[in-house]
């Protein structure tokens, strides 16, 4: 069944990426939006517009029923949920199925499966992909430890099997440390929930973030390689990039292959990602969570393989087989996105909405800018500080850096403060250089002041 | 009589959580620097914090609605 009219439920710069891909591939577009949003970008270059409700986004984005109701009414015949909001409601993609309507996107059951992090690891378990291990479940007293420790391998970590939140968290080394840990957790957990049971897993060391991203048609499915996002803040990835120069061909191909074997054993249908820690000293990685969904940071997937990620799952949300076989999708040098956020870096990232009173966006060969800015536009306060992507993509890193930094010297976006400055300051500093960090990198670096260090010219 | 202003747009709650009373009711006294609202802009929560102490008059804003920058939430009798 063919889409003629899509409808997108959703935002920002993600609806404009939506509205583009629907024109390449000759699908009208409805674009949904808040009253918030009446002169958003996405509106603008829309077909149509249908405005489903108030600012706050629970009662118009969020909201289930009125988006269904809005997508009916005009007639579209698909609707593409973007990423965040409602993409991965299982009662979503339910509602606009039983309206007739086809989501851009895997089935309901599929999406709740992968969303519930137990099932998700069972299926990842089922389909021979790595899990970070662990006990099965409460382990009693230090013997039963050092057994669990002893099958998943050190370093491990001993968490207290109630309550959560980093209590009574502890690493240990080797049999002896563990030996002189456990009592303590044991102590501290019996003190904190009135429980001592413990649960022990391997500790992954200064994990990497790195993910796969993949694409399947219901039968078969492909991956377009990885991406790796370990600068975060906040747990909110701010720099991505593709490949993970920290694999080696061989881990590259078995972290990809075995996404490709969890994508098929659930007989995925769309565009999803599979995130997995990876620890560099030894070379292990581990599936944690599967999001099944377009992500924010797939432009970076996109430079590399050519693939247009958006547009390929809207085809195979029609009915369509997947367009590219395994083998005919290949890496073309690096990429690096960038999110460029309303957030003033020198003030603890306050968010800094108003008025876009100037835009300057970089182009040239191998620069990509997704946003929903122009000039005079009125940036929301409601929702998500993110309002654009800077995208590079050069022969290798080095030079995706040097490109990167030319870009942001170029782009100039007037009248609010953006993240800018903090990437004009990774760019520059000798670790990001060096590629060398992993998720608990940045947070460490913003404390230590490395911001300032940078952006005052490197005071000693 | 003093204004307490919006020092961001976004929206204005009078509650810490949903669940919980309101931070300020009529007649309660307000201390310099005491939080007695909060504004959400772009996901954050910002607290509104009275600049003087006084007696809490009442809100201006509504629980739960949009605020621009500058806009008066509340008022207290110094």
């Amino acid at each position: 069944m063919a889409i003629r009219k899509l409808f997108i439920a959703n935002r920002g710069e993600i609806a404009v990426r939506i509205v583009r891909a629907a024109q390449s591939l000759g699908i009208e577009t409805v674009q949904a939006h808040s009253e918030a949003d009446r002169d958003m970008l996405a509106v603008r270059l829309a077909d149509s517009a249908v405005e489903i409700g108030p600012a706050p986004a629970k009662e118009s984005y969020l909201n289930v029923d009125r988006v269904v109701r809005a997508a009916v009414e005009s007639g579209a015949d698909a609707v593409h949920p973007g990423y965040g909001f409602l993409s991965e409601s299982p009662r979503f993609a339910r509602a606009v199925e039983e309206a007739g309507l086809i989501f851009v996107g895997p089935s309901a059951d599929t999406i709740e499966r992968m969303g519930d992090k137990v099932a998700a690891r069972s299926a990842a378990k089922a389909a021979g992909v790595p899990v970070v291990p662990g006990s099965k479940g409460r382990v009693e007293g230090v013997d039963a430890a050092v057994q669990v420790a002893a099958d998943v391998g050190y370093p491990v970590m001993i968490k207290a099997a109630a309550g959560g939140g980093g209590r009574g968290i502890r690493v240990a080394e080797d049999e002896a440390s563990l030996r002189k840990l456990a009592p303590q957790a044991q102590a501290e957990a019996q003190a904190a929930f009135g429980d001592g049971g413990l649960y022990v897993e391997r500790a992954v060391k200064d994990p990497r973030h790195i993910e796969v991203q993949i694409l399947g048609d219901g039968t078969r499915a492909v991956h377009c390689f990885e991406r790796e996002c370990s600068l975060q803040r906040r747990r909110q990835k701010v720099w991505e990039e593709a490949p993970a120069t920290c694999l080696d061909a061989a881990t590259r191909d078995r972290l990809c292959a075995s996404a490709v074997q969890l994508a098929e054993a659930v007989g995925y249908r769309g565009a999803g990602t599979l995130e997995y820690l990876y620890e560099e000293s030894s070379g292990q990685f581990f599936f944690i969570e599967m999001n099944t969904r377009i992500q924010v940071e797939h432009p970076v997937t996109e430079m590399v393989t050519g693939i247009d990620l958006v547009a390929e799952m809207i085809s195979v949300a029609a009915g369509a087989p997947l367009s590219v076989a395994q083998e005919d999708i290949r890496l073309s040098g690096h990429a690096i996105e960038v999110r460029i956020n309303a957030e003033d870096p020198a003030m603890q990232f306050l968010p800094s909405p108003g008025e876009v009173t100037g835009l300057s966006v970089p182009e040239g060969e191998g620069v990509r800018f997704d946003h929903f800015l122009y000039e005079g536009y009125q940036i929301p306060p409601f929702y998500d500080s993110l309002v654009g992507k800077l995208i590079v993509h050069a022969p290798d890193r080095a030079a995706a850096i040097a490109r990167l930094e030319t870009a942001l010297e170029a782009l100039r976006v007037d009248g609010i403060r953006t993240t800018v400055p903090l990437h004009l300051a990774l760019a520059a500093d000798a670790d990001v250089r060096a590629g060398a960090f992993h998720t608990q990198w940045l947070e460490p670096w913003l404390a230590g002041g490395g911001l300032e260090t940078q952006t005052t010219g490197g005071a000693s | 009589m003093a204004e307490i202003q919006a020092p961001v747009p976004g929206t204005f709650y009078h509650r810490p959580a949903p669940d919980q009373d309101p931070y300020k009711a009529a007649g309660d006294a307000v201390a310099a620097g005491e939080t007695i609202g909060l504004v959400e802009v772009m996901k954050t929560f910002i607290e509104v914090k009275a600049e003087a102490a006084g007696t809490f008059k009442g809100y201006v804003a509504d629980n739960e609605s949009p605020v621009t920058a500058g806009a008066v939430l509340a008022e207290i009798d110094a």
